[in-house]
């Protein structure tokens, strides 16, 4: 049995302790926000905060996580309106959107250790994570107009 | 010949695909859907049953309205263009719409396709008089309605906003309304609005679904939960083509949380409580595989396969005149005796992965009476059939929920993830998901052809184009896939039948060659291996006879206005001929999907490697639905092209795929993409394509800024196979 909080609920989970966070959020916590691309740690569409820091929860195991904090997708905002999910919308990032969990927690946490990235910075954090509809472009663009939002400026 | 009978009839580019007849008519009628959570803000479960306009509409007594849409939403946006087609004549808001995923019926047969397929980027063409039509009935019902209700001809009323309103004042919401609506005779005959008063149609109005996929609640296949369902994964053979020769499972039954392992025509599946239990126990199999036919294959020998072909052409190569008459002009092997410069080149272009994000699954539940089955899937009536067949029920027994999926590229036009599936569930009596793994999904994909393309051109003496022939050796596709096809070339000869380039003499052959592994369609299919050889030919006679590739092409197109105002346009858009210093420009065009399409890429060549800088591009894809859509989905193309052009290359050793993740199968990622500028030609034209068209003209378009950089002409992909030095 491993206890740990996961968007700011405690959970216990029993399973064996070499069982991926992914699939622990996924198969027994009903958490399916949390996507599976590779299971390796390639593709960045399992990406969760771990203590605030975006991991690739395909490549982390249950039982690294007691007494550890994570949150995911569903908890990064309580309406949808994080910085990132705002400007995300505003700029109709997504296509087929299987990646873009993993691309918005990627920039989150880029946001928070960096709440002004340049576009090399933003390349260097966001690199990880695999989009095959190629919504890169919007993506570096929301994520500045996340920043924007961030510091208090109000829709273009 | 006029220059004009080279372009073949519009028919044959929209109605080419002409599969699935077989298994069209399925499921008459409407059975079950379910909602899949793309527009949230307007759940209004609990209510009475809404009532049923059409079959793509429903309105509830609350004012709810409800839009089945009857193709996939892979990331090209058919869940909210197809909806603002219907919404723009029954005269409502986008924002107010419930998109709910259409079920088997042949209501929502694609008639460009043949059948209930979403696929060669003609959903919106299918659908552009369909679903306003069907729009425009609601309304006159609606209408009728109140008329009827309120004692006045229905002249004197008419839609706004939701409500019907009388002349004398009176309103009454369309909730109000729909009951009665429902019963009234749906009229033959409606006028559709003329573009002048679109007010949803060609504006950029926010994505449908984008809110679910930004809060983790937009449900694809894998996300499938229902009660008591079990996980299953499956082992493949290694080999393409392979079979089990025998199993032990002694050692896989005893991991916990097992619950059977199963042998199945695909391969052994383990059906487990939880994904990672069956992952796990799938690791300790035992299986002895029949290699099967492909023992020995490697890339080597599917090239020679397709060379000794090609040399050896015999009876199985087809000339156009075959099946396209308008293909057939002038002479070119005649005309090419006589030429005063011969230009010819083969090109070559690799196996592909598709490697959508979701890696393939599906979920199954299969009771005595019935089943159900859950997934992301292209083809609604041959998952139906396929989910029959391995169930043992009749077709019309079987439900198919479409989810959303988590990429298409044509990989889920396949359904050979079904029947084991289905065949876990019926087995252990219990609802259960089957998810491939990335490996699974990489190495047993349906890969896109290899092609082998031969272009034979000849100038005259005063430097004219005399003559063009292109000789395609590869597999085809649609023989597999559907057997029933009369047409040889079917999509083997895209871009081609559209040849835009003025030429007095045109020879085309195609000889098929089978190379022993199942090959399917990937986004863009043959244009891109066509666009690649036409492209990189016309640019090889361009600099041959030492013209500006952008003029020479300009030239050959004379008298086709949409063709050379894109042309004129991206020459424009891009400073065509004045890159930045150290910076070198390749130019490439593409026909297909009724879209007219060109891009300029910008690289230079840094330690023996291309780097892109930019990609400008210029379509006409006639008239827009949501131009902020089409601006994304070329953006997308683009993309998914630089992907291919680049690194997109399956190997085989020993009929095994060699590559298995995404450390081994490079795609492009944020850091290597280049800046990207769209510019939609405005056209009244009826709505071409737009998921595909942005792919083929890439390659070209690289392969020729390489040339302008190096004097190197690369004839075969990717480019990251060939050292720049």
């Amino acid at each position: 049995m491993v206890t740990f909080t996961v968007n700011g609920n405690t959970r216990s989970v029993e399973a064996d302790a070499d069982t991926p966070l992914l699939w622990v959020l996924r198969d027994h916590l009903a958490l399916t926000g949390t996507k599976f691309g590779c299971g390796a740690g390639l593709c960045g569409a399992c990406t969760v905060h771990l203590e605030g820091v975006a991991v690739r929860s395909c490549v982390l195991p249950l039982g690294a996580l007691e007494g550890k904090r994570v949150t995911t997708i569903e908890g990064l905002s309580k309406e949808r309106n994080h910085p990132v999910q705002r400007a995300w919308i505003e700029l109709d990032v997504p296509q087929c959107g299987y990646c873009q969990s993993g691309q918005i927690m990627s920039a989150a946490a880029l946001l928070r250790s960096n709440p002004a990235p340049s576009d090399a910075e933003i390349d260097a954090a966001l690199s990880g994570n695999i989009c095959r509809c190629g919504t890169y472009v919007r993506i570096r663009g929301a994520i500045h107009r996340a920043a924007a939002i961030l510091r208090g400026e109000t829709p273009p | 010949m006029s220059r004009g009978s080279r372009q073949l009839p519009h028919c044959i580019d929209q109605g080419r695909r002409g599969f699935l007849r077989r298994t069209a008519c399925l499921s008459g009628g409407l059975v079950l859907a379910i909602a899949v959570p793309v527009s949230l803000g307007s759940a209004r479960e609990g209510g009475a049953e809404p009532h049923v306009l059409n079959a793509w509409l429903r309105i509830g007594a609350d004012d709810s309205i409800t839009i089945l849409v009857d193709r996939s939403e892979m990331g090209q946006g058919v869940y909210t263009a197809l909806p603002t087609l219907l919404a723009e004549e029954l005269e409502v808001d986008l924002a107010r719409i419930t998109v709910i995923a259409a079920p088997v019926g042949q209501a929502y047969v694609n008639a460009l396709n043949g059948g209930q397929i979403t696929g060669t980027s003609n959903s919106v063409a299918d659908a552009w008089e369909k679903l306003r039509k069907a729009g425009a009935q609601a309304r006159s019902m609606l209408i009728a309605a109140a008329a009827r209700r309120w004692h006045l001809d229905p002249s004197e009323c008419r839609a706004l906003d939701g409500r019907v309103v009388a002349s004398h004042g009176r309103t009454a919401r369309y909730g109000e309304l729909a009951a009665a609506a429902a019963r009234m005779p749906v009229p033959k005959d409606v006028t559709l609005k003329d573009a002048a008063r679109f007010r949803l149609i060609g504006k950029p109005l926010p994505r449908l679904d984008t809110p679910a996929k930004v809060d983790g609640s937009a449900e694809y296949g894998l996300d499938i939960q229902l009660p008591g369902m079990l996980y299953a994964v499956i082992a493949l053979s290694p080999t393409l083509g392979g079979k089990v020769a025998s199993v032990d499972s002694t050692a896989a039954r005893a991991h916990p949380g097992v619950r059977r392992v199963l042998p199945t025509a695909r391969g052994v599946v383990v059906v487990a409580d939880h994904f990672w239990q069956a992952r796990k126990a799938r690791q300790a199999l035992r299986i002895e595989w029949d290699r099967g036919p492909n023992a020995r294959l490697d890339n080597a020998a599917i090239r020679s396969l397709l060379l000794r072909a090609a040399s050896n052409p015999g009876a199985s190569a087809l000339q156009s005149d075959d099946v396209a008459p308008a293909l057939k002009v002038g002479n070119a092997a005649q005309a090419l005796e006589r030429a005063a410069k011969i230009v010819s080149g083969v090109y070559e272009v690799p196996l592909l992965a598709h490697a959508t994000m979701e890696p393939m699954n599906c979920t199954a539940d299969v009771r005595a009476d019935g089943c159900e089955v859950y997934l992301g899937t292209q083809v609604q009536q041959l998952t139906q059939a396929a989910a029959a067949a391995a169930a043992g029920l009749r077709p019309d027994q079987v439900n198919v929920h479409t989810t959303l999926l988590g990429g298409g590229f044509g990989r889920r036009l396949e359904v050979d993830f079904v029947p084991a599936a289905v065949e876990a569930s019926k087995a252990v009596g219990a609802p259960v998901k089957l998810i491939w793994t990335r490996e699974d999904d990489m190495t047993h994909d349906f890969f896109r052809p290899p092609a082998r393309e031969e272009v034979t051109a000849g100038l005259d003496e005063r430097g004219r184009l005399l003559a063009w022939s292109l000789h395609i050796t590869s597999p085809s596709i649609t023989a597999r896939f559907d057997p029933t096809n009369k047409d040889p070339f079917d999509s083997v000869i895209e871009y081609v039948q559209n040849f835009p380039y003025a030429v007095a003499n045109f020879g085309l052959r195609y000889t098929r060659q089978e190379i022993g592994i199942e090959v399917g369609y990937l986004r863009s299919v043959s244009h891109a291996a066509n666009c690649f050889a036409i492209e990189s030919s016309i640019d090889e006679l361009a600099h041959a006879v030492a013209k500006n590739p952008l003029d020479f092409r300009i030239e050959l197109l004379a008298g086709k206005a949409r063709h050379t105002r894109v042309l004129t346009a991206l020459a424009a858009r891009s400073g065509w001929g004045h890159p930045p210093k150290g910076r070198h420009q390749g130019i490439a065009f593409m026909e297909g999907y009724s879209t007219k399409i060109a891009q300029v890429a910008e690289v230079s060549i840094e330690d023996g490697q291309v780097r892109v800088h930019k990609i400008t591009c210029v379509l006409d894809c006639g008239q827009t639905v949501n131009p902020r859509i089409v601006e994304s989905q070329i953006e997308s193309g683009i993309i998914f092209g630089l992907s291919a052009a680049l690194w997109g290359e399956v190997t085989l050793r020993d009929g095994r795929v060699e590559q298995s993740n995404f450390n081994d199968y490079r795609v492009l990622r944020l850091n290597e993409t280049p800046e990207i500028d769209v510019q939609i030609i405005p056209s009244d034209a009826p709505p071409g394509g737009i998921g595909e068209a942005a792919v083929p003209p890439v390659a070209p378009a690289l392969c020729n800024a390489i040339f302008a950089a190096t004097g190197r002409r690369l004839r075969s992909l990717p480019i990251g196979a060939h050292r720049l030095v």
